[in-house]
């Protein structure tokens, strides 16, 4: 499904209205015009206007380090850097301590990020370099540091270190992209010697892919759910009419194929990647190998959504998503059958629907080529997330019994931790503001970098709640910045809520809190704003519903008299 | 192939790169005549005309050409080996 980079030029003619603008800044060290073609095309497929300001040639240096450079006028969102492993080379022939070669490189990396991350509100994203072995020590050169294979991957590992400590340095892995098919698919040596240029026309859309990838998933657009088919998808035949003993999975056939394709969405699964079922079958037939066949992966307990039934899969696809409350342009739906997916995609274009091969053989290859996860985070919080969809739905089967609201939400025993942001909260709270898209009020993306100064300047109030009850935990479901607007005046800056937890009166507990921290600190007025967004439409009543009083789109609220909102959550 | 059809295929593929469907190539046409032919694109089109005829130039080849003419009969040369 990657584009070609004739495709990827029309693009820029599309029409981008709509989009959000994404300023980038595109520096490397090899002639970049093509580059810059890709990573724009790229970032408007997947819905982005990229605004793109292409550095001079070979000006990486000069650009970050000189403060009236281009680069700094711009104010970009986001620094790409793009080197090559050519002009590696040609860096690493010109040393003489060979051996302390990798070590300067990441240090002058490094130098570059801390310069562009103190002087721009910016995301570096980087390369890894694409691994040759220019052959002067042959295979001598994977056993002593001389030589430039053993620099290269050590500087490899160096970026990765680096971007594991810096939460603003995303790496673009180009040696791993360019293992695929191989460096001389993605090399020109035409065009190389004739224009400078180190990736051929092949390859350029895949690295356009990486890049737009990372940016669109630091923009919380990141896929949170797989929804998957069953028969001839999750295992080999059909188990209506063959029967749970004769389906191909583990030895059996080519089981190997779907085995691996299991063992793979386990793994995401553990990532914090929602799975669902949505398969055409009586429910306990389907059901049937996830309770009791030795050599299935997956079992009931890894799936979230389980919906078998003879309906049409679109209005099932619909059920899930709103059994999950997430949108549908996070959700990946994998199906063997292509009329099965021509109907749901022709239905839900916002729904990902991959074009699976014929062969399962190749359903691996295929699904590691099309790099549908991307992520910009990964936290603790991600492992449980299945288990607290399943606990959502056995919530919703408790809530049938009552016949009010307020009995159901009495009888979860809820309860909360309240704490301002500290280090242990930091990276769910950085994520949960990355990602929140429909209880967010204002949808401000704070960095982890912006939330770790926030929450020690004096400046703020910060506060963040977890919530558990009889079923589970959700861990840190919601978080609030308070910023002093003067001296009387608290403005909520951020007000963010997952979306696992709607519907159970966190708000009216979390404005009880927010008013303590204002009378402890002496505010007598809480102010708070709703910026509309495509997605926060549940939040448009927000501070109507809650008691405050609108003032010139600034909705206000008076500690003096205020009266605690009813809540069914108590402080741990 | 003939000269001829050679010539109509590079037709259609500085149409279909350079987005262009009225060009119109002869022997003679060159880079001068052509108003989206650069150097930028001239790349795509050597990448393009490569792959349609499954063949490489050397970068000398590419250096010797002054007109569409000569392109295509380094083409026809290639596809007759």
């Amino acid at each position: 499904m990657t584009l070609s980079f004739a495709e990827l030029k029309k693009n820029l003619k599309k029409d981008v209205t709509g989009f959000p603008a994404v300023k980038v800044a595109v520096l490397a060290d090899s002639a970049s015009q093509f580059i810059t073609t890709a990573i724009k095309g790229y970032g408007i497929e997947l819905g982005l206007n990229p605004e793109i300001y292409e550095a001079d040639y070979n000006q990486v240096e000069q650009q970050v380090y000189d403060p009236a450079s281009g680069l700094y006028v711009l104010q970009p969102g986001y620094v790409i850097i793009i080197q090559s492993t050519e002009h590696l080379l040609q860096n690493f022939y010109k040393q003489d301590n060979r051996a302390a070669f990798a070590d300067e490189v990441i240090a002058r990396v490094a130098g570059l990020y801390g310069t562009l991350s103190q002087r721009l509100k910016t995301q570096v994203i980087i390369n890894t370099y694409i691994e040759i072995n220019d052959q002067v020590f042959g295979s001598y050169a994977a056993k002593t540091p001389a030589s430039f294979l053993y620099q290269l991957r050590k500087i490899n590992l160096g970026l990765m270190d680096l971007a594991i400590q810096n939460t603003g340095l995303h790496i673009t892995d180009l040696a791993s992209l360019a293992s695929v098919k191989g460096y001389e698919n993605t090399f020109d040596t035409k065009m190389y010697i004739n224009a400078d240029m180190v990736f051929g026309i092949d390859f350029l859309p895949v690295i356009g892919r990486s890049i737009g990838q990372i940016i669109a998933s630091t923009l919380g657009k990141s896929k949170k759910c797989l929804v998957l088919d069953l028969d001839n998808t999750l295992w080999g035949g059909i188990i209506g009419d063959d029967g749970m003993e004769s389906i191909m999975i583990g030895a059996l056939g080519m089981g190997k194929a779907f085995t691996e394709l299991q063992r793979w969405c386990l793994e995401l699964k553990n990532r914090g990647i929602i799975l669902a079922v949505c398969s055409k079958n009586t429910v306990e037939i389907a059901q049937e190998p996830f309770i009791s066949h030795p050599d299935m992966v997956l079992r009931l307990d890894d799936i979230s959504v389980f919906v078998a039934n003879w309906e049409n899969k679109v209005d099932n696809i619909r059920h899930i998503q709103q059994v999950l409350n997430i949108g549908m342009d996070s959700m990946v739906f994998l199906d063997d059958n292509p009329f099965e997916r021509e109907m749901v995609k022709t239905a839900i274009p916002e729904l990902t629907v991959p074009s699976l091969p014929d062969d399962p053989a190749d359903f691996m290859l295929f699904l590691r080529g099309l790099n549908l996860f991307d992520t910009a985070s990964f936290t603790n919080d991600d492992k449980d997330r299945t288990a607290q969809y399943r606990q959502q739905a056995q919530r919703a089967a408790l809530q049938n019994s009552f016949s009010n609201e307020a009995d159901y939400l009495a009888s979860l025993n809820m309860q909360s931790r309240v704490k301002s942001i500290d280090k242990f909260t930091l990276p769910r709270v950085a994520q949960l503001i990355l990602r929140s898209n429909q209880f967010n009020l204002r949808t401000i993306r704070y960095t982890e970098a912006d939330i770790a100064s926030i929450a020690a300047s004096p400046d703020y109030f910060t506060l963040t709640f977890t919530l558990e009850d009889r079923f589970g935990d959700n861990g840190l479901i919601a978080a609030i910045i308070l910023k002093k607007a003067d001296k009387n005046t608290l403005f909520i800056d951020t007000w963010i809520m997952s979306c696992r937890v709607l519907k159970r009166g966190v708000e009216n507990f979390t404005l009880n809190q927010i008013v303590e921290v204002a009378r402890a600190n002496g505010f007598g007025k809480i102010t708070g704003e709703y910026l509309p967004t495509a997605k926060n439409g549940i939040v448009k009543d927000h501070y109507q519903n809650l008691g405050f009083t609108q003032n010139n789109g600034i909705w206000e609220l008076y500690t003096d008299n205020y009266t605690t909102q009813q809540t069914f959550i108590t402080s741990k | 192939m003939d000269t001829e059809q050679i010539l109509n295929q590079v037709n259609d593929i500085f149409k279909d790169v350079l987005e262009n469907n009225d060009i119109i190539l002869s022997a003679a046409t060159t880079a001068a005549d052509v108003e989206e032919w650069d150097s930028l694109n001239h790349i795509q089109l050597i990448v393009a005309i490569e792959k349609r005829f499954g063949i490489r130039f050397t970068t000398a080849e590419i250096y010797t050409w002054k007109n569409i003419g000569d392109m295509c009969t380094v083409i026809a040369q290639k596809l007759q080996k």
